[in-house]
Parts: structure tokens; C-alpha cells; sequence
């Protein structure tokens, strides 16, 4: 299918790789760098805490959504984007990161008890923590010598933890708001679909015939 | 490689903030000029005369930009800037408010009718709102007590019951697909807390009429409550024996109660009401303040809830 698009030109696409990575991060995280510019000088309207901190969690979430919709993308016959797909969970935890760093630090002013206490507390926190310690190894393990230490198997197998992380992730935004507004009903139903999709396995038929007609590829897990 | 940077902004571009928060002044002294003609009928802000009042606090007043740009009123979308960008639809002349219920005076009060009468106040009040933040508003108002006693409420009325306009054609959050609340808006007090002094009908803010986005014509504040309790845009108050339905308590009966009063020591189910964050206090590395029972109105409204479990009664 796509792979086999590609592969008669393989300099053409290292070239093309080697444009789109460095753009995925760069410019993956330029909202969030203007969204900081915009705190810092005073612009992010009446509650410019809040507004970050908003901001920075909406990109994280829809970086994971990224990264999630590679593979239905190329089983539905979409393009291939594997190869940018840890770029993508990368720059997702990036924002995960700074949205815990601007709670801890602007929103909460560092009050460790405080934190700790809303933790606990506050399940829309708590699943919000664990969201992110869920994204921590999987943003630890994204390099070939992680794959390489752990296996092909046993990497991918902790990856899919991701689908739990974006999945909490979904909830936390939707706990966080008063009643019901759209936005976060979107993203809850946009994760579900990609949910729904690895659960029921839809495409999966695709994929084999694809692995039939092309014997000498790799299985996706040992591709990076 | 960077490969995106946001493009500069000159410093030259930029209005100097001086003048921006001055802009009103700007328009005024240019339509006096007689440069703004046709281009002013949303700007119909009009100027209000008031006397001061011993209920005002000395504390510093959030921006009107901050107070007329970041808002709640679900009817016009549920983000904060929602109401500013498309309540200026909102048709508030003519405005009438029917008064009914346990009344000897039932009617339907035009709004000249309703402010003819009062003297106009500035209230300077504190205003908590439910989610965690809070701004100090200069309210121009009047006692809602007079206004009910104008209708003579009968000794079996015990609540007072409000309404909010339902016009889907001007307000777009009533056109919704999945509408985030019931409409109409609808809110309640207890007699005697309707009947307090402190609370009041607001018609103006900053000593002009009030704008769309933060209830105009006519609405309602009762300092001592999270701020949703201030009904907005009111067309109907009615005098009622049992405690009537309020919006919130409907859409989450465990998360927000009928009295709703401000109280650092019973949380949101799902978070903390001890602390708050006060609207303009200094951008981004501004701290929380801790938040005061009653908002601070203690002295004034404890009274109202002696032997009553505020944590029951939430």
C-alpha cells in the first residue's frame, strides 16, 4: 500500500523526513510557546492562568489524538505517517508537561500540601496525574535504544498504555468543566472512536492483506 | 531549526494600554466631535446618576474590560467571551418584568415603571464565582426589597422565583444543538434573603447601563452567592410558598445547591472553594487569595442561616 509508494525512492523520502520531523516538533510546539509570550505579556485575556493552562492540556490531548490516528489512518488507506508518529506522542507529553508545570507552579504557586491534598481529592486530578505518569515511560521509552533494550514486543506492548492515557485525558477535560459543553464532548468522542477502533479491531482485515501481498516488510513494531 | 516563528509584532502596532483602557473616553470625545455618527448604536451605554453606599467595598474594582469580556451567561455560548461577542443582539427596549405569584399587585412592570421610583446606588460588591475566580464590581442598582414590596407580596410567600428571557433568535446559546441548561434561566431566593439589603437588582455597572453580556436590562446580585445565583436578564420574578427550581441544582442536583452560598469550608464535589484567584491580580504569577465565608458578607447575612448545616443546605 503506502509503504510500497515510498520505498522505490527511499532518499527522496529520508529527505522528506528530515524536513517534517524537525517540523512536527518545532512547530508542534510554537502554539504553546505563543501561548506562554501571550501569558507572559499580559495577553491571555482575564485569567490568563486558567486560559495556559487550558491551552496547553487542548494541545496535548490533540497531539495524542495524532499519534492514535496513525495507524487507523493507514489501515483505512490513508497515508503512512508512522515514522512522525513518535514525534507526535512527544510533542503531546511536552504539553502534558508544561500543563502540570503551570498548575504546580502559576496555578497552585508550589504549595506541595495543596497539590497533594487536590491529588487526592479532586478525581478530575487525580485522573489527570495519572494520565500523565501513564505518558512518563511511554515519552522515556520513545528512542530505538529503549526499543532495542526492551524488544519489539515488550515496547509495544507498554505503548498501548497510550490509549489509557488519552482516554484519561478525554475524562479530565470532561470533568473539568461545568455541564455539558460541546468541546470536550468532541474530544471524548473523538478518543472513543480511536478506542473503538483498536477494541474492535477494525481494519485489522486490511492489514492482513496487505502483510500478504508484501511478505518481505516488517510488522509495525519492529519498523522503528 | 526553528522553522516556524511567530511573526513580530511591532511595538508601534500596539495600542498603549493607557489609551486602550481609555478608548470609551476616546469614542465619547470623538462622537461629541461628531466623527462617530450611525457606527455607535451597539456603544449605547448611557451615563447612570447614583449616590454612594455604606455597603460598598474600598477594595481595588476589577477593569470594566475585564468585567464586560469575561462572563457566564450560557444563553449566548459557554465560552467566557461568548456573551461580549454576541449578546450585543440582545434587544432590551422595551423590557417588561411581569411580577406574579403571591402578590396583591400582580403586573407587568415596564422597566421606566420599575426604576422610575429608586434611587440608583452604587454597589461596590465582591462577586465569587462558583468556578474558583472572583472580581469586585461596581454595581448601579437598588434594593430588590423595594421593588417587591411595590407588588405587596401576600404573608403566605415564602420564595421568590426569577426568569430569564428565552429569545432563541438573539441568543444563540438557546439554538444550540445539545443546550448546556434548561431555558429558561431559572433562579430563587428565600424571602428574607430576597428581602436583604445587600441584595439588589443591578441595571447599570461602572455608572452606565448595563451591558448585554452582563444581564442588561435588569438582574439580579445577591453578593453573599456564588455568582450564578445572579440571575440574568430578568422578565419574570414571581412570590411563591414552596422553594422553587433553580438551573443549576437541576442540571447537578449533588453539585450545586439552592442556597449556594459562598463557603471556603464546603467544596464543589469536584473541586476546592477555599481559595480563589481575583480577576486583573497581576497576570499570570498572580496568587490566590483564600476565599471568605459568605464572601465576606459574614456580619451582614449570618443571621439569615443560625442553626442551619451549611454543609446540608449547600
Amino acid at each position: 500500500m503506502s509503504e510500497a509508494s515510498t520505498s522505490p525512492a527511499p532518499q527522496r523520502a529520508f529527505a522528506w523526513q528530515s524536513v517534517i520531523r524537525p517540523a512536527i516538533y518545532w512547530g508542534g510546539l510554537a502554539p504553546g510557546a505563543w501561548a506562554f509570550y501571550l501569558g507572559f505579556s499580559d495577553q491571555l485575556g482575564a485569567d490568563p492562568i486558567k486560559s495556559l493552562e487550558h491551552i496547553l492540556g487542548l494541545w496535548a490531548l490533540r497531539f495524542l489524538i495524532a499519534a492514535l490516528a496513525v495507524t487507523p489512518l493507514r489501515r483505512l488507506g490513508g497515508p503512512n505517517l508512522l515514522r512522525y508518529r513518535r514525534a507526535l506522542g512527544l510533542v503531546a507529553f511536552f504539553y502534558a508537561a508544561l500543563h502540570l508545570l503551570v498548575y504546580v507552579w502559576l496555578d497552585q504557586g508550589l504549595d506541595l500540601a495543596a497539590i497533594g491534598k487536590d491529588i487526592l481529592k479532586r478525581p478530575y486530578i487525580t485522573i489527570g496525574m495519572l494520565a500523565f505518569l501513564i505518558l512518563l515511560p511511554l515519552a522515556v521509552t520513545s528512542n530505538n535504544a529503549m526499543i532495542k533494550r526492551l524488544g519489539g514486543a515488550a515496547w509495544q506492548q507498554l505503548h498501548r498504555w497510550v490509549y489509557v492515557a488519552a482516554a484519561l485525558g478525554a475524562l479530565h477535560f470532561l470533568m473539568v468543566v461545568k455541564s455539558w459543553p460541546p468541546q470536550p464532548l468532541i474530544y471524548a468522542g473523538i478518543v472513543a472512536a480511536l478506542l473503538l477502533f483498536r477494541l474492535t479491531g477494525i481494519g485489522k482485515k486490511a492489514r492482513a492483506r496487505a502483510r500478504a501481498s508484501m511478505p518481505t516488510l516488517a510488522p509495525d513494531g519492529a519498523k522503528r | 531549526m526553528p522553522i516556524f516563528k511567530p511573526g513580530r509584532i511591532a511595538s508601534s502596532e500596539i495600542t498603549p494600554r493607557a489609551v486602550y483602557l481609555r478608548r470609551r473616553e476616546l469614542l465619547a470625545g470623538a462622537a461629541a466631535l461628531g466623527l462617530v455618527g450611525a457606527m455607535t448604536r451597539t456603544a449605547r451605554a448611557a451615563p447612570l446618576t447614583t449616590v454612594k453606599s455604606p455597603f460598598s467595598t474600598d477594595e481595588t474594582r476589577t477593569s470594566l474590560q475585564d468585567i464586560t469580556d469575561y462572563n457566564n451567561f450560557y444563553e449566548f455560548g459557554t465560552s467566557k467571551t461568548d456573551p461580549s461577542r454576541y449578546a450585543k443582539s440582545l434587544t432590551t427596549s422595551p423590557w417588561t418584568v411581569k411580577i406574579d405569584g403571591l402578590v396583591a399587585k400582580p403586573a407587568d412592570y415596564t422597566l421606566e415603571d420599575i426604576l422610575k421610583p429608586v434611587t440608583l446606588e452604587e454597589r461596590v460588591y465582591r462577586m465569587r464565582c462558583v468556578e474558583g475566580w472572583s472580581m469586585v464590581i461596581p454595581w448601579n442598582g437598588f434594593p430588590l426589597a423595594e421593588l417587591l414590596k411595590r407588588a405587596e407580596p401576600l404573608g403566605s410567600a415564602k420564595y421568590v422565583a426569577f426568569e430569564t428571557l428565552v429569545r432563541p433568535a438573539e441568543m444563540p446559546g438557546q439554538r444550540a444543538f445539545l443546550p448546556v441548561l434548561n431555558w429558561p434561566y431559572v433562579e430563587g431566593l428565600r424571602l428574607d434573603e430576597a428581602m436583604h439589603p445587600l441584595t439588589i437588582l443591578a441595571t447599570g455597572l461602572y455608572g452606565e447601563t448595563l451591558p448585554n453580556q452582563n444581564g442588561a436590562p435588569l438582574r439580579l446580585v445577591v453578593p453573599w452567592k456564588y455568582g450564578f445565583k445572579g440571575i440574568k436578564s430578568i422578565v419574570r420574578i414571581s412570590l411563591v410558598e414552596k422553594e422553587p427550581p433553580t438551573s443549576w441544582n437541576l442540571q447537578a442536583p449533588s453539585e450545586y445547591g439552592f442556597y449556594s452560598n459562598v463557603n471556603p469550608e464546603v467544596d464543589h464535589p469536584r473541586w476546592s472553594q477555599a481559595s480563589e484567584r481575583r480577576i486583573g491580580d497581576g497576570g499570570i504569577f498572580a496568587k490566590k487569595r483564600p476565599t471568605l465565608k459568605f464572601n465576606g458578607y459574614a456580619d451582614q447575612v449570618a443571621g439569615l442561616y443560625a442553626g442551619m448545616d451549611l454543609k446540608a443546605y449547600f
